[in-house]
């Protein structure tokens, strides 16, 4: 008796890890929101650090390298179509906001290298692009779809951000107080 | 004329057989569906075969453009990963919450071969308790008078 009393306590042992292992994945794969709360509460959460290759050449390039200006951290590839629909304004307001202290900063993920050159130059994009081959640091930012936008202030807190493609209206409201603002 | 004429044409034909063959023997000939099964779509979380995204197709396409290239499979497996990240490679990674499954399955194996281990030694421990066939004692010689005088009335 004692003997399948003890083979049952560790099939039910074994059972019960593997229920924790479960659910342990189930939680570990829910995306982090914490980003979303902090700006709920009107907190500017410092932004994580984020070093990554640069699309074109060699190097590297870190949030860290504009700091004390406005940065517009756009996530986005290339077979993303709303991407397709927002870059022209992200464009538009970099070449408004460069001179101003500002940038926008796009980090082009999940995407094969030579699409996303065609796309920069169908869009005539000239603002930076680092590339996150397999999106290992969106999880820092809570990003879960593309595109996604993160607003930096000049010390690089987490201003704003829009899970979705940025419009306009956005923009407007989001960036030019940033600008304003002394680091 | 017309022999000489047939020898050209023969080794003409021969000439590119051979040229053609070359040519196959060098491009390895990968297949889009021999690679689908074993290279995942990242962004839809499933095998890249069963994946209808955008992102599925442009990789599928990175995927052709390769093959058109005499690229061998191990090749194209490569170059996807450079791309796109060892993640792409259909198998788990090896850190984070993907160890378990590497993991898992080993202890279950270790799980069961000590199970069985244990079980036989214990049948092992437990058949050393009855005497083996060859131990028995002989039987008593009346004992086996009764027994053949049994069988020899069964005969009858």
């Amino acid at each position: 008796v004692s003997r399948r009393a003890s083979a049952a306590l560790a099939v039910i042992a074994l059972l019960a890890a593997l229920i924790a292992l479960l659910g342990y994945g189930v939680m570990s794969s829910q995306p982090d929101r914490a980003v979303d709360d902090a700006l709920a509460a009107g907190e500017r959460q410092p932004a994580p650090s984020l070093t990554l290759p640069p699309l074109r050449g060699d190097g590297s390039g870190s949030l860290s390298d504009y700091h004390g200006e406005v940065v517009v951290l756009n996530y986005w590839a290339s077979w993303c179509e709303p991407c397709r629909e927002e870059s022209p304004l992200l464009q538009r307001w970099h070449r408004r906001i460069a001179p101003r202290g500002g940038t926008v900063l796009g980090i082009d993920t999940r995407d094969v290298t030579s699409d996303a050159e065609a796309f920069i130059r169908e869009f005539g994009l000239t603002y930076p692009v680092l590339r996150d081959r397999d999106g290992r640091t969106q999880s820092k930012f809570g990003v879960v779809g593309y595109p996604e936008t993160i607003v930096l202030d000049r010390r690089g807190r987490i201003a704003a951000l829009r899970r979705g493609p940025v419009d306009e209206e956005f923009l407007r409201r989001t960036v030019p107080p940033l600008l304003e603002e002394r680091s | 004329v017309s022999r000489l004429l047939a020898t050209g044409l023969a080794s003409a034909i021969i000439a590119s057989l051979v040229v053609a063959t070359a040519a196959w023997a060098s491009c390895p000939k990968a297949t889009l569906a021999d690679i689908e099964d074993e290279v995942m779509c990242p962004v839809c979380g499933v095998p890249l075969g069963l994946a209808e995204a955008p992102q599925a197709e442009r990789e599928r396409a990175f995927i052709r453009g390769m093959i058109d290239r005499c690229r061998s499979k191990q090749e194209i497996k490569r170059a996807l990963a450079a791309e796109l990240g060892p993640s792409v490679l259909a198998l788990p990674e090896d850190e984070g919450f993907n160890v378990a499954a590497y993991l898992v399955p080993a202890l279950a194996i270790l799980g069961l071969a000590l199970g069985l281990v244990t079980r036989q030694r214990e049948r092992r421990r437990s058949g050393s308790d009855h005497p083996a066939l060859g131990d028995t004692p002989p039987l008593d010689p009346a004992d086996l008078a009764r027994v053949d005088a049994e069988l020899e009335s069964r005969k009858r």
